[in-house]
Order: structure tokens, then C-alpha cells, then sequence
């Protein structure tokens, strides 16, 4: 499985490419002792045009580079634990449902079903507009949007490993139900698991970013998408304000894709060789 | 099942499922920090004390909690969404003032996304292994790790401030006085950036997906048949593996809508397109809870809507639904 | 001599890198005469599917043809360019194919895709198109024509959607019919029906016929002319009757004397306290139900009563729907009953609650029907085998002292212990199912169709297995299939059933020598080659 997944060119980029942003993002206090808010230059400096300065100043005359770099522990930050919250939430919600069927399954579903009409980003906003925009109500946010696809995925998986004998041999070992649960069908469920998951980050720092994007950031933490937001109204002159946020968030993005693609196919290497074929 | 009755059973739960939402926002209404008469009045009527004593009397909020529940959804279930003291007008006004040009903006990049994305989801599909596949599932990768307005950002830079081709803010040349076809015209030209950038992610999506779908579809046993009688590959294609390939497609679309409406507030935001999704923009900054509510609350029975369309259509096209089996 | 339809010389295809081995088809030479029909018989893997692949141009990709000819009405067919290739496909050379539920298309009604095939070689015109379409559901027997030709596949049965096969393949009267393993997705009668049909259709066109198939069974029922594949290479080849009853080759005859054949085991004497007690069960399945959808109802388990004695085997004999499954999982409580008793060792199973249930689960085990989801792929074999008895308080140290135990006596080697299920294969998996089922000390064993999925010398491995524990270890056991030649192999007494009813039950000689009921009789009638063993049994 492993040497399927480092073969793939596309995925190592992935990896190359995250590594590189989360080394940006611990070592940034090492690189930018001052921090991201402190006023370095004049205004609107274009990149390359002062020494020191290699992305140029924003608005207020602070580092650009040095913002990408605190923007970039934000969004990492977001990211994980927003898809881990929504794990929590969506792995036993849907387990249950999937395992024990019947009206526990119903109720789940028609939970889950409320939760996936709703225009999560839509829905996001309201709970951030709400609760005042602090991390961590950006995370809980994100979130309580994320988690039903995860209880669906988990909930289909579950169902059509149950039905697998291995899980009747178990009850006639005289196994209890949670436990068989626990011990035969969930370990089965875990690649899929693990692909969403690097997906959901992806999306997860989307997320964070347009939040931010419309104001409804952490006011104390700098972020990518409050740095595209802040910049907006001064497109015309100084591009580079909103460029390199945007290319920061592509690459992160796209490596977290790339990432998961990868894991798919070396987890499901029946799968992937169809997609080749 | 008829369709009929499918219908039906399906704007039941529709009905519910706003009734729900209904319920949820009074929730949040109450969970916002504060003195609830204050959420309600929003940033602009903070200072009013009288307005404030009229509003705690107007939404009882000096009664028990179920009679507030039931005034709130009572008055959302006569279509009363309330009313924005920021804006002076019923919400309800607001959000139907703006709704057209939504409705305009969304389904146009749904249109462009679906029809693009399936088109080349299929041609990608055709050519698998090839170097045009792999150029076309890089380029989809891409739009899909691209942040919606940030590529608005940059096409409003490239189209319109650098190449000037199109106008890059607004929904029509304002105090031009265009009427007619002209008029129509004129939005079009507006329409264009907009609707392309929000449909780019999904046309992605769509097309990732098809492409999937039909890679799938292509190892069933029955194309397998249709190659034994004799069939060439674009027949194959296009009789067998297409029609099979999009079913899963179209239920994906349903599930996008929401999404769909979701980015439409960050592009509207970046075009200033006076939608729905911008009026939800200026009363974030507004805190205007009112008008922000009624948005997601019509925002998600757009949503219900588009579904309960997918739904008929799928039911059009696989005849194994409904049908007793 | 007559100048045969299809000459294959020295065909060889190759496997892509990195599979067991280089050649899926190594060397093959044969011929079929116009009119004759040649079976080729073989395990999985043997090449005889990929044979027929080569023939239709339909090789998977990374298989290709590395060497040979296929010559068939004047050309090689394997060095056409891909559209001649294609104009052959349907016209010439048709094909059927294994699974009827898969192979049609879901979307489309069976006149449109029997019509497709007159519309891929530009003949008739579209109402002659239907008309064609018409006469050919005629001929292939389906009822109906006008409601069929309107169906869409998921309305049809599985025999009746191979008919609708075989009218497609039958279309614009092709000179040869490849058939891969038409009827082995299916319950004997309805196979039995087939193989008439195809001989039927053979009779009336003069078309050659390859017909794929691992079952000597249907060979004695169709074939003219046999060859028998082994590893991709050809190890016998001759007539039918010379081939059944002379094999030279020693896989062939393995292979023949691995089929359980219509020759009876000795009666053995059976005692009479019960293992297995069934009274009066029931169990009736509703779907549907909701707010607009009619309830169903299918009985899968009707009133039936039967027991099972100390150390006697019992086979459950039924085609699929029969509810044999059903009474199966009941009796090891997978599946509660609505009324009746199941009576294990004296205690009613199917009226314990949970908690009592799982403290009295060991008493009944079962070995499950599919070796590759019977074993759970993350659990390494002790694991799987100790699981129950440390679940009923045996000390772990003993528990998997029994096991390695247990798996030497499977015929596995202590070893195996420590490995994990995708280390062996569908012969060793069963073996693996069998020693969890024995770990628990039970009264009673289930095999659910425990060698079906398995190749025919496989099978006989098992079954020599179940024998030999079935002696040693004074076991019971409850044999569900839906093969009556195996059940003959192993029970003492058959019990027939029908769509959730018991249709008639006795000794394994009064089943198959003197049957009462009707369907018993039209069971063993249907069975492949069941006239071939009477005679190979009365010569014996």
C-alpha cells in the first residue's frame, strides 16, 4: 500500500508541497519574531521592491510574506480540527445508523438529511454571525457543516460490511453487538475514512477562507482569506495584495487534493486500476 | 408510485424540513449573545429604547418561550421573515427585490457547469490514459482547489481592469436607461464573469464526476454485450454507458445546489451582483439577524426546490424507480 | 472431412507483468465443424474465457494475443483490423454470457436492445427491426412477446433474461454462438431449459457453438466434441463420450472423479437422538409497506418441521427462493423466526432473549457460503478461531492451543495461525471456516453451500474433509445446497424444499432411487448429465 502510494508522482507532489507549508507555518514566530501585525514599510510596496520585503507591504505597510507565513498556521489549524470534530461527530453518528438499522437508522438519517439540505456555507455564516467569529467557533462552524457526508460514507460502509459473514461468524461467537461493532466492521470502514478526511481538510480551509474572506475571521488571527477580503477594494492598484494569499490557498488546497487522491488509490487499488483502465 | 404522489410525499418533507429551519433560527436568534429585542433590531436600532420595548412586546419576548417559539415560525409560515431596521423594509421585500438576480446568476453557472462539465467529463473519459485526460482532470484539480472569490478576484483584474473586455462589477450599466433588448444585452455582458466563475468549481465537480461515472460504467457486463453485437465505441458510449454514467451525476447536482447557493454569496460579494448572497454580505457587516436569517432560510428552500427537481428527473430517467419491482 | 467453422492454431495470449503467470493461453489448437458444439472445460483461471475473449476481440486491457491464428470463414480473425473486427462481432460470431442479471442494459427496454443489433449492422428497417425483434422472443420461448419486447431488464427473471441473450446473439444468424458459461448463474431447472433451447436453436440454424463451462455435468448433456484446459494449456481433447468415459489425461480424470457422480455412498445406520429439532416454522418476509407502496409478503419459511440425529448429516436440498437459506440462519439464530420451535440439545433457541442467546450461541455453528468475506481481512487467523471460546471464558492460552490444534486437523498446519486471510485461498479459507465452527465444541454444524463457490477438485477436497470429521468427530450436520449430486456425496438423508415448504424428505437412496413428490423428481431430471451417470452407474 505504501509503495502504491509514494509511485505516485501527483501524491508525492501533494506531500512536498503540504510539508513545505507546514514547515512555513511552524517556523514562522522563528522567521517573523514581530509577528504579522506590526507595521514594516510604506504602503502598497510592490514585491521584490525593497530588500527584505520579497512579497511587498499590504495597506496598513505590514509584511505581506510575514502574514502569508501566520496565515498559513490558521488555515493548518482550522483545517485538522474542524475534520477532526466533524469525524467525531459523523464516524459513530452514521456507525450506529448503518449498524443497528431500523428506526435508529431512520432518525440518523432524517438528522443527517436536515443537516445536507441545508446550504451549508449559508449555514456556516449564520453560526459565525452569531456566535462573533473566534476560532473557535470558525472550527465549530465548519464543522457542524462538514460532518454529514461523513456519516453517509461511514453509514454505507457499515451497512455493506455487516452483511459480510465474517460479521455472522461473529455473532455466533456470541460476540456482543457493540462489540462487533467495534472490533470487525469499523476497522474495515477505515480507508474510506482516511480519504474523506484528507478531503474534508481541503475543504475545511476553503471554508475558513471565505469566512474570512467576508469579514467573519478571528479578528486576532491573521488568515488568507482576510487578507484577499482586505485587499478587495484595492484590486486595481496593488493585485499582489490578493495574489498570493490566493495562490497560498490553491497550492495547500491542491496538495491536500492530490494527497487524497493519492490515498485513494493506494487504498483502493481495485478501484483506481478501474479508473486507469 | 406515481410521480404524482412521489411529488407530493416529497413537498411534505419539504414543508418540514423549512419548518425545521424555522425553528433552528429562533434557536439561534436566542443563542446570539445579548438581549434578543437588541439582536432582533440590529446595530441600527441599538439606541431606540421605545422601538426596543415595542419589539420585546411585538415577539413576546416577555412571554413564555413556547409563545415566542410559536409567534416566530407562525410568522414565518405567513411568509413574515421580519424586518430590518437597518434597511427599513420587511425582509420578506428585501430578499424578493433581490431573488431574480440570483435565480438568474445561479442557474445560468449551473446550466454552463452541468452542460460543460459532462461534456468534458465524457470527452476526458473517451480519452483516458490519454495526455488530453490527464491535461483535463489537472486543469478540473485545479478549479477545484481554487477559492471561488479569489478567482473572481483575479478574472474582475485580467477581464476587466487589464484587457477591459467586460464590466466587472454590478448587474446592469447603471443610468444607462437601456431598455429592452439592449437592457438585455447589457445585463448579459455583466452576467458573463459571474456566472463563469461560480460555475468553473462545479463545472469541475461535474466533470470529475462524470468522468468517474463513465470509467465505471464503461467495466459493467452490458457494454461488454453491446461490444459483442457489433456496436462501434461512440454508439457504445453514447446509447449504453452515458445514460447509466449519469445518474449519479444528476443526484451529485441536487447535492451541490447547496453549495451552488453558498457560493453565490462570495461571488455576488466580489461582483457586487444585488442578489440575495450580497444582501447577506451587507448585513454581516450590519449584523442585521433578521434579514441574514431570511436569506438562509429562502437560500435553503431554494435548495429543497432544486432537489425535489433532481428527483423528478431521476425519476424520468431510470425506469427501475417507482415501478414495483 | 468437412471443412470446419473456426480453426484456432497455435493461439497464445499473453498476461500483463506482474500476474502468475506469462501466458493466460499458452499454444491452443482446435476446431469446431459447422453444426457441432465443442465444450471447453476447465477450473477458474484456466484460460477458457480468455480464449473466447481473443476469438470476439474483447480482451481486457493489458491481455493480449502474442502468437497464432484463428481462422474463420477465410480469415484470421485475431490479425483483423478493430472495424472489421466490429463488423463481425454480433453478425458472424455472437456471444453470450455468464450473468443474465448484469449483462443487459438497465436502462433500456429488450426490444430496443434486440433491435440495436440490426441497427449496429445497418439492416431492416425500424418497424422490420421490431417485427424481428418479435420472432425471436418467440423463438427463444419467452412468454409474452409483446409485454417483453416492452420490459426493461429488471422485470425479467434470471433464465428470462438469458433467453433475451440468446434471441440477441441469435439476430442476424450467426455461423458460430460463443456461450460462456451461460447457465452456471443459474438453478438447475431453469438451466436445464436453457441448455434445451441452445441444442434446440443449434438443430434449426446449423450454427458451430463454443460453450464454455467448468461442469462435466452440462458437457454429457450438450457437447459433441470436448477439450479441457488446464493452466492456459489444452491437456485433452476429443468426442464427448470418449472424453467422460476414457479421460487419458490424469487432470481430466481427477477432475471427473472430483464431480460427485449419481454413484450413492453406502447407507450408514443413524441414531435416533435428535441434535436438531425444527417445529412447525415459520418465518414470512414484508417489504415495502410504506405510505404509498402495497405491502409483499414472501414466505420464505412455510410450516416446516424436520430434525436432525446425533452424527447424521442432513442435506437441505432447494433452488434459489427455496428458503433453504433462510431455515439455516434460523437455526443458528441469525434470523428469528415468527413462530415454531428450533430445538438444540432440548433448548428452544428461537425463543431465548439476547443476553441468554449469546451464552448458548456456541451450541450451533456455521461455515459460511463465500470464503472471501467469511473471514475478516484485518483479524488474523487465531484471532478468528480463538474469538468465541475467549468470549465464553476459555483461557486465552488454551484457546489457541485448541486452535492450532484444530487447524492441523483442518489439513492447515499450525502455522497458519499467525497469518491473515488473504494469505490463502478459497480451499484453505473454508478449511479456516470449518476449525472456528468446530473451536466451539457445537451440537450442530450449518454448512450454508460451504463448497459452492469452490472449483470442482477444490470442492472434493472439502467435501473428503467433511466426511472424514463427519466420522471422527461424530458430527452433525445441517448441508444447505442447491447441487443434489454433492448433497448425495456427504448426507445421510435429503430434505427437499420449495418455496418456503418442506417438499419431501428421506434417505439419500429413497430420494434419488424412488422420489414420491413431483418436483423432487423434476429436481433430479434437471440435474446435468443425470442421464450420462445412470449409465456410467448401471456399467459401474
Amino acid at each position: 500500500m505504501w509503495k502504491r502510494f509514494r509511485s505516485n508522482i501527483g501524491a508525492m507532489v501533494g506531500v512536498a508541497i503540504l510539508l513545505a507549508v507546514i514547515l512555513i507555518a511552524v517556523c514562522a514566530p522563528l522567521i517573523y519574531p514581530h509577528g504579522p501585525w506590526q507595521m514594516v514599510q510604506r504602503p502598497f510596496l510592490p514585491p521584490m521592491s525593497v530588500d527584505g520585503l520579497p512579497l511587498g507591504t499590504d495597506t496598513l505597510g505590514r509584511n505581506v510574506a510575514a502574514q502569508l507565513a501566520y496565515g498559513a498556521q490558521v488555515s493548518l489549524l482550522v483545517g485538522l480540527v474542524s475534520t477532526i470534530v466533524a469525524l467525531l461527530i459523523g464516524v459513530p453518528l452514521g456507525a450506529v445508523a448503518g449498524f443497528y438499522g431500523n428506526w435508529v437508522d431512520e432518525g440518523a438519517m432524517r438528522f443527517t438529511e436536515f443537516f445536507q439540505t441545508i446550504p451549508n456555507f449559508a449555514l456556516a455564516i449564520v453560526l459565525v454571525a452569531i456566535f462573533e467569529p473566534t476560532l473557535a467557533s470558525i472550527t465549530l462552524a465548519i464543522a457542524i457543516v462538514s460532518w454529514p457526508p461523513v456519516a453517509r460514507l461511514v453509514r454505507a460502509e457499515v451497512m455493506s460490511v455487516r452483511k459480510r459473514e465474517f460479521v455472522d461468524a461473529a455473532t455466533l461467537a456470541g460476540l456482543s453487538r457493540p462489540k462487533i461493532l467495534i472490533t470487525q466492521v469499523l476497522p474495515n470502514t477505515v480507508s474510506p475514512i482516511i480519504v474523506m478526511a484528507s478531503l474534508m481538510v481541503a475543504t475545511a480551509i476553503l471554508l475558513e477562507s471565505s469566512l474570512s474572506f467576508l469579514g467573519l475571521g478571528d479578528p486576532n488571527a491573521m488568515s488568507w482569506g482576510y487578507m484577499i477580503g482586505a485587499a478587495r477594494t484595492v484590486i486595481r492598484t496593488s493585485w499582489w495584495l490578493s495574489f498570493f494569499p490566493g495562490i497560498a490557498i490553491v497550492l495547500t488546497v491542491l496538495a491536500l487534493n492530490l494527497i487524497g487522491e493519492g490515498l485513494n488509490d493506494a487504498l483502493n487499488p481495485h478501484l483506481s486500476r478501474k479508473g486507469r483502465a | 408510485m406515481s410521480i404524482l404522489t412521489a411529488i407530493l410525499g416529497r413537498l411534505a418533507k419539504a414543508a418540514l424540513t423549512l419548518l425545521a429551519i424555522a425553528v433552528l433560527n429562533f434557536f439561534l436568534l436566542h443563542a446570539a449573545p445579548g438581549d434578543p429585542a437588541v439582536v432582533l433590531a440590529g446595530e441600527a436600532g441599538a439606541a431606540d429604547e421605545q422601538m426596543i420595548e415595542q419589539l420585546r412586546e411585538r415577539f413576546g419576548l416577555d412571554q413564555p418561550f413556547y409563545v415566542q417559539l410559536g409567534k416566530y415560525v407562525g410568522g414565518i409560515v405567513q411568509l413574515d421573515l421580519g424586518y430590518s431596521f437597518r434597511q427599513d423594509a420587511p425582509v420578506s421585500q428585501l430578499i424578493l427585490d433581490r431573488l431574480p438576480a440570483t435565480l438568474l446568476l445561479t442557474l445560468t453557472a449551473f446550466g454552463i457547469s452541468l452542460v460543460c462539465g459532462i461534456a468534458l467529463g465524457v470527452a476526458s473519459a473517451a480519452r483516458v490514459g490519454k495526455a488530453s485526460d490527464s491535461a483535463l482532470t489537472t486543469l478540473a484539480l485545479l478549479f477545484y482547489a481554487t477559492p471561488l472569490y479569489w478567482l473572481a478576484l483575479m478574472a474582475v483584474l485580467v477581464f476587466s481592469v487589464w484587457l477591459g473586455w467586460l464590466p466587472g462589477f454590478g448587474y446592469e450599466t447603471v443610468g444607462a436607461g437601456y431598455t429592452g433588448i439592449t437592457r438585455a444585452l447589457d445585463i448579459l455582458q455583466h452576467l458573463i464573469l459571474p456566472a463563469l466563475t461560480l460555475g468553473l468549481f462545479f463545472m469541475a465537480v461535474y466533470m470529475r464526476m462524470t468522468r468517474a461515472s463513465m470509467l465505471e460504467v464503461s467495466q459493467l457486463d452490458f457494454v461488454k454485450t453491446a461490444k459483442a453485437k457489433g456496436l462501434s465505441g461512440p454508439a457504445i458510449r453514447r446509447r449504453h454507458i452515458l445514460r447509466n454514467a449519469i445518474l449519479p451525476v444528476v443526484t451529485l447536482a441536487g447535492l451541490q445546489a447547496g453549495q451552488l447557493v453558498g457560493g453565490a454569496v462570495l461571488t455576488e460579494t466580489v461582483f457586487a451582483w444585488p442578489g440575495i448572497g450580497r444582501l447577506m454580505f451587507e448585513s454581516l457587516a450590519a449584523r442585521d439577524y433578521n434579514t441574514i436569517l431570511g436569506v438562509f432560510l429562502v437560500s435553503a428552500a431554494m435548495v429543497i426546490l432544486f432537489n425535489i427537481v433532481t428527483d423528478i428527473v431521476y425519476r424520468i430517467v431510470d425506469p427501475r424507480i417507482g415501478a414495483t419491482a | 472431412m468437412k471443412k470446419p467453422a473456426l480453426s484456432i492454431e497455435n493461439l497464445s495470449i499473453g498476461l500483463p507483468q506482474g500476474a502468475d503467470r506469462d501466458f493466460a493461453v499458452e499454444n491452443l489448437s482446435f476446431a469446431i465443424e459447422k453444426g457441432e458444439i465443442l465444450c471447453v472445460v476447465g477450473e477458474s483461471g484456466s484460460g477458457k474465457s480468455m480464449t473466447a475473449n481473443a476469438l470476439m476481440g474483447l480482451l481486457p486491457p493489458g491481455v493480449d494475443v502474442r502468437g497464432g491464428k484463428a481462422r474463420f470463414e477465410g480469415q484470421d480473425v485475431l490479425a483483423l483490423p478493430e472495424t472489421d473486427k466490429q463488423a463481425m462481432r454480433g453478425e458472424r460470431i455472437a456471444m453470450i454470457f455468464q450473468e443474465p442479471m448484469t449483462a443487459l442494459n438497465p436502462l433500456m427496454r429488450i426490444g430496443d436492445q434486440i433491435a440495436e443489433v440490426f441497427a449496429a449492422h445497418n439492416r431492416l428497417t425500424t418497424p422490420e427491426r421490431r417485427n424481428r425483434a418479435l420472432e425471436l422472443i418467440r423463438e427463444v420461448g419467452l412468454p409474452d412477446p409483446e409485454k417483453i419486447i416492452r420490459a426493461y431488464p429488471f422485470q425479467l427473471s434470471g433464465g428470462q433474461r438469458q433467453r433475451a441473450m440468446i434471441a440477441m446473439a441469435l439476430a442476424l444468424e450467426p455461423k458460430l454462438l460463443i456461450a460462456d458459461e451461460p447457465t452456471t448463474a443459474l438453478d438447475v431447472t431453469t438451466q436445464a431449459q436453457i441448455l434445451k433451447l441452445i441444442l434446440n436453436l443449434r438443430e434449426k440454424h446449423g450454427m458451430a457453438v463454443m460453450f464454455i463451462t467448468h461442469d462435466f455435468g452440462v458437457v454429457a448433456e450438450i457437447a459433441d466434441q470436448v477439450i479441457v484446459m488446464q493452466e492456459g494449456k489444452m491437456v485433452e481433447r476429443g468426442p464427448a463420450q470418449q472424453v467422460l468415459v476414457t479421460p487419458e489425461h490424469p487432470y481430466t480424470q481427477r477432475l471427473l472423479d472430483a464431480i460427485p457422480t449419481g454413484k450413492l455412498p453406502q447407507a450408514r445406520p443413524l441414531g435416533t437422538v435428535p441434535a436438531l429439532e425444527i417445529k412447525s416454522l415459520r418465518k414470512t418476509y414484508r417489504t415495502g409497506g410504506g405510505l404509498f407502496k402495497p405491502v409483499r409478503e414472501v414466505h420464505a419459511i412455510d410450516n416446516v418441521s424436520l430434525s436432525v440425529a446425533r452424527g447424521e448429516v442432513l442435506g437441505l436440498v432447494g433452488e434459489s427462493g427455496s428458503g433453504k437459506s433462510t431455515l439455516g440462519r434460523t437455526a443458528v439464530r441469525l434470523v428469528t423466526p415468527d413462530s415454531g420451535q428450533v430445538l438444540v440439545g432440548g433448548v428452544d433457541i428461537a425463543a431465548l432473549s439476547e443476553e441468554e442467546l449469546r451464552k448458548e450461541r456456541h451450541k450451533v455453528q456455521m461455515v459460511f457460503q463465500d470464503p472471501y468475506a467469511s473471514l475478516n481481512p484485518r483479524q488474523k487467523i487465531i484471532s478468528a478461531i480463538t474469538g468465541g471460546p475467549i468470549t465464553r471464558g476459555v483461557p486465552r492460552a488454551k484457546a489457541e492451543e485448541r486452535a492450532r490444534e484444530l487447524l492441523e486437523v483442518v489439513g492447515l498446519g499450525a502455522d497458519a495461525a499467525t497469518r491473515y486471510p488473504h494469505e490463502f485461498s478459497g480451499g484453505q479459507r473454508q478449511r479456516i471456516g470449518i476449525a472456528r465452527a468446530l473451536a466451539m465444541d457445537p451440537e450442530l454444524i450449518v454448512a450454508d453451500e460451504a463448497v459452492s463457490a469452490l472449483d470442482v477438485s477444490i470442492q472434493a477436497q472439502v467435501l473428503d474433509l467433511l466426511r472424514d470429521l463427519r466420522s471422527r468427530l461424530d458430527l452433525s450436520i445441517l448441508f444447505i445446497t442447491h447441487d443434489l449430486r454433492v448433497a448425495a456425496q456427504l448426507c445421510d438423508r435429503i430434505a427437499v424444499m420449495q418455496k418456503g415448504k418442506l417438499v419431501e424428505i428421506g434417505t439419500v437412496h429413497e430420494i434419488f432411487q424412488s422420489p414420491k413428490q413431483a418436483y423432487t423428481r423434476q429436481l433430479l431430471a434437471a440435474v446435468p448429465g443425470a442421464d450420462w451417470q445412470r449409465e456410467e452407474a448401471a456399467t459401474a
